[in-house]
């Protein structure tokens, strides 16, 4: 038996400005029918970029300068656009990263499933229609005879993702490429989309590549992974060996980062005053209430870390602290002394000793003004510094985070890393000596690795400067590397506090146990398991038999 | 739906406010033009009680105040007024024959010219330039794209008289296939009216098709980086479906934006085009009311241009919110 994808010697270049850059060199795969592949890398590594190659599709400015891939024995790269457009989505479909952006917001979503099918002449529209609503229910949608008449906006980002996964598989593919596609969910989303995406891929026997960064996901989908680093292949085996015996150094280093994880610090003594005490604390936006009764403390040199899956109420939480939303009800305590709700009647000795650094370091710096200046103004406008002193005090802070002076003072943001970036965040929040930052998902846009690296330099920080930090997150592996308590949130109430080893350990409240449970682990038969014991029905074969 | 609604209500509160200043704005303006009408009309030689004769009949003696709140009064009623022009002056002799001519019965048959022309132009430019505007975007960067560009704007860029007179030229005179007159009068045909009318028509196509047609060109353009037109053409779907069924109905926004824009202009700013094809329209007859001072035939064209645009661009705007599936089906 012939392969159903083969890709040999692939060589990939990027444009940037006026010259090519390399994004693949000389990658190989060959995928087999039925078979499912993961492809695993950080940010950069070409992972998607491989990905679309094996559909003979490139990006604009984004070029194939070498080597060829075959489906199903058709040479791709040489195939006219006419050809390429009766393979795609007829027997070569993608699932996006995310739903929300790469469902059209103009047409229903049904509407959207449809158009393949009746393009590629597969099925006439009421066939499609009918099929589309199995799918659905197939995917364990809610309401699936009605939520396909729904425009896109209308439809969480969980359904969302299925739903592309029933377009994908609209016209019965042989191939389906999943670039990412639990990226953005919460962990609980996630599970649910993973178990679907897992079981309809097995019932159709459609091969797949699924191209993600976390390992545990991709442990959970694959039948074998590939590993690559800036577009160069590192190594490929069968997901038990790989996760068993990495051989290489890189593939290694990406297995140990979950490793990483404080000491505990002894308890706090009773009596003391907390540096931030949120207490009893409602707000609401405009009529709708987002938090009701929220209350915890931060000690000096602490890490709270804040968890919940989004729209539970932890940023609202920080805006209430910083001022930006004052609370309906409640009192923020800082040092003991009440902090006037509103941050414009806040004195800017009270400004300055909270700072925030925020998830988005690309949208939170200003991208026309140099490092030196960005770090500069706070250095200025709360401690008074100018000319040479407060040169020489950004010169101190990028010692701080770990960058070397000379080399970025005069840089602009765009010529930085996303690591970077974080960095120079970190800088500007450290520029006004608080004692209390709030780091508002500052890990979740960043790859492992570098997330590591800026955990530890947090931690660092804590140690040398004694400060508190509200750690706002979804992923509970950086609240067990980071966290000395952990409140943990749901629709804007608090459901459990409590120090960190009290959390990881059992009992816990049902919502902690959700999210706790949630979280994929390195083990191949991990999702299998769980789903198990969570008692969710896979689809019975009867229903299987019915479709094909 | 609701919210729909109650943000097209605010528009059109919103538009009645703006008509509103606009309307102190047009009587101010008015009001400072040099020279009043009485002047105008007795010319060099009038003795000072003439002239006071005709502003006493005419209520020019008034203060500008109480003169514009009986001007908004009746305007409001739907009176515009009576035109100065057409009145007959014996009455500063003494003898009055009390026949007068309404601004409204001045303005109406030329308004209603004016709109022919503007909705025969809208039916050719509106259509062609979407069109154009999609192939642009279809073929961005080839021969045709840069064809389209430079012809589009080398004609909005010619004075609208030079388009004219070209047109005039090659479809009058070399090839007469039609007048080059376009004296229109009541009693005619649709179909002679229309052949009338297409020559100024055609010109003023000209004229604003290359701001539709760019904007065409530039929202979907816009749009074709994003993930889910990458997703329509990894699902196979043809080039030109990919653009007008994904593209086009996220890019209708700012399109109907510039289309009313246009419209607006057809309304109220062809005079150029109206004196060279001796088209009876409402143009003409602004001008010629500044030149000899009529105030109230002023007034109420620019009261109806200001209407005009309000009008339209309150249409454009709730066009845009209903081509939004977030605001017509809420969560």
């Amino acid at each position: 038996m012939s392969a159903l994808v083969e890709i040999r010697d692939l060589w990939i270049e990027g444009r940037s400005d006026e010259d090519w850059s390399p994004i693949i060199n000389g990658a190989s795969l060959t995928l087999n029918k039925g078979e499912v592949l993961g492809l695993i890398g950080e940010s950069g590594a070409g992972k998607s970029t491989l990905g679309l190659a094996a559909m003979g599709f490139t990006r604009d400015g984004v070029r194939i300068s070498k080597g060829s891939v075959k489906f199903d024995g058709i040479g791709l790269i040489a195939a006219s656009a006419a050809k390429k457009r009766e393979l795609l989505g007829k027997r070569i479909a993608y699932v996006a990263q995310s739903a929300a952006a790469s469902f059209n917001p103009a047409h229903k979503l049904i509407d959207q499933h449809t158009e393949g099918p009746v393009q590629h002449g597969v099925m006439s529209r009421a066939e499609s229609m009918k099929d589309g609503i199995e799918l659905y229910r197939r995917l364990r949608l809610p309401n699936p005879d009605q939520i396909g008449f729904r425009y896109p906006h209308q439809v969480s980002g969980g359904q969302l993702q299925r739903a592309m996964t029933a377009m994908a598989m609209s016209c019965r593919p042989d191939l389906i490429i999943f670039d990412e596609p639990t990226t953005a969910l919460d962990v609980t989303t996630q599970i649910e989309v993973l178990a679907s995406i897992r079981d309809i891929v097995e019932q159709f026997d459609t091969a797949a590549i699924y191209i993600t960064h976390d390992l545990a996901v991709v442990a959970q989908m694959a039948d074998r992974i590939k590993v690559l680093l800036k577009g160069d292949e590192v190594e490929e085996a069968d997901t038990r060996t790989m996760l068993a015996q990495p051989k290489e150094e890189y593939t290694k280093s990406l297995w140990a980062v979950r490793a990483f994880e404080r000491p505990q610090k002894p308890a706090v003594h009773t009596g003391a005053t907390p540096v931030v005490s949120v207490q009893n604390v409602s707000a609401a936006y405009g009529k709708v209430p987002v938090l009701h009764d929220v209350s915890f403390d931060i000690h000096e040199g602490r890490t709270v870390a804040v968890v919940g899956e989004s729209g539970s109420g932890k940023s609202t939480t920080a805006r209430c602290i910083t001022g930006l939303l004052p609370p309906t009800k409640g009192v923020i305590e800082f040092d003991g002394k009440a902090l006037p709700a509103n941050y414009k009647s806040r004195s800017k000795d009270q400004l300055r000793q909270a700072q925030m650094i925020y998830q988005m370091a690309d949208t939170a710096l200003n991208p026309r003004t140099s490092i030196g200046d960005i770090i500069g103004r706070p250095v200025q406008f709360y401690m008074g510094l100018t000319g040479k002193q407060k040169r020489r005090r950004v010169e101190e802070l990028l010692d701080e985070i770990e960058l070397p002076a000379a080399q970025y003072i005069d840089r602009l943001p765009s010529e930085l890393s996303g690591g970077q970036k974080q960095r120079i965040g970190i800088a500007r929040a450290l520029a006004a000596e608080p004692k209390f930052i709030i780091c508002d998902e500052v890990t979740s846009a960043l790859d492992q690795l570098v997330a590591e690296g800026i955990l530890k330099l947090l931690a660092r920080l804590q140690d040398d400067l004694k400060l508190s930090y509200m750690f706002i997150t979804h992923d509970l592996a950086t609240v067990k590397a980071i966290a000395d308590e952990v409140v943990v949130m749901k629709d804007g109430e608090v459901v459990e506090q409590g120090p960190k080893h009290d959390m990881f350990v059992p009992p816990h409240h049902p919502y902690t146990d959700l999210l706790l449970s949630s979280v994929p682990e390195m083990d191949p038969d991990w999702l299998t398991n769980l789903l198990n014991e969570r008692g969710v029905d896979n689809i019975g074969d009867a229903a299987v038999d019915k479709m094909t | 739906m609701q919210s729909v609604i109650r943000i097209i209500l605010q528009r059109l509160a919103l538009g009645l406010l703006t008509l509103f200043v606009v309307s102190i704005v047009i009587f101010t303006a008015v009001n400072m033009l040099p020279g009043d009408f009485a002047q105008a009309i007795l010319g060099q030689g009038a003795t000072p009680e003439a002239v006071e004769a005709i502003r006493r009949d005419l209520g020019l003696d008034q203060p500008p105040i109480t003169r514009y709140f009986q001007w908004l009064g009746s305007a409001v009623q739907g009176d515009l007024g009576n035109s100065f022009a057409q009145a007959n002056f014996a009455s500063f002799v003494g003898a009055d024959s009390g026949v007068r001519t309404t601004v409204a019965q001045q303005i109406a048959p030329r308004f209603a010219n004016t709109m022919f022309l503007a909705a025969v132009t809208a039916c050719i430019a509106v259509p062609v330039s979407l069109l154009l505007g999609i192939l642009a975007a279809l073929f961005r960067n080839s021969v045709f794209d840069r064809a389209t560009n430079v012809t589009t704007l080398t004609s909005i860029s010619s004075p609208e008289f030079f388009l004219a007179y070209v047109l005039i030229l090659f479809l009058a005179v070399l090839n007469p296939v039609l007048p080059s007159l376009s004296n229109i009068f009541e009693g005619m045909s649709f179909s002679e009216r229309l052949e009338k009318t297409l020559l100024p028509a055609l010109t003023l196509t000209l004229v604003v098709t290359a701001h539709m047609m760019r904007m065409t060109r530039a929202a979907i353009i816009n749009l074709l980086a994003s993930p889910y037109i990458e997703m329509a053409r990894l699902k196979g779907i043809s080039p030109m479906r990919v653009i007008v069924k994904h593209a086009l109905p996220n890019a209708l926004a700012p399109i109907i934006n510039v289309i009313a824009l246009n419209l607006a202009y057809l309304i109220t700013g062809v005079v150029v085009v109206e004196v060279v094809f001796v088209y009876p329209g409402i143009g003409q007859l602004f001008v010629d009311s500044v030149k000899i001072r009529d105030i109230p035939v002023v007034q109420a064209c620019c009261l109806i241009f200001a209407a005009a645009y309000i009008l339209l661009n309150l249409l454009a705007d709730i066009l845009s919110i209903l081509s939004n599936p977030r605001l017509r089906h809420p969560k």
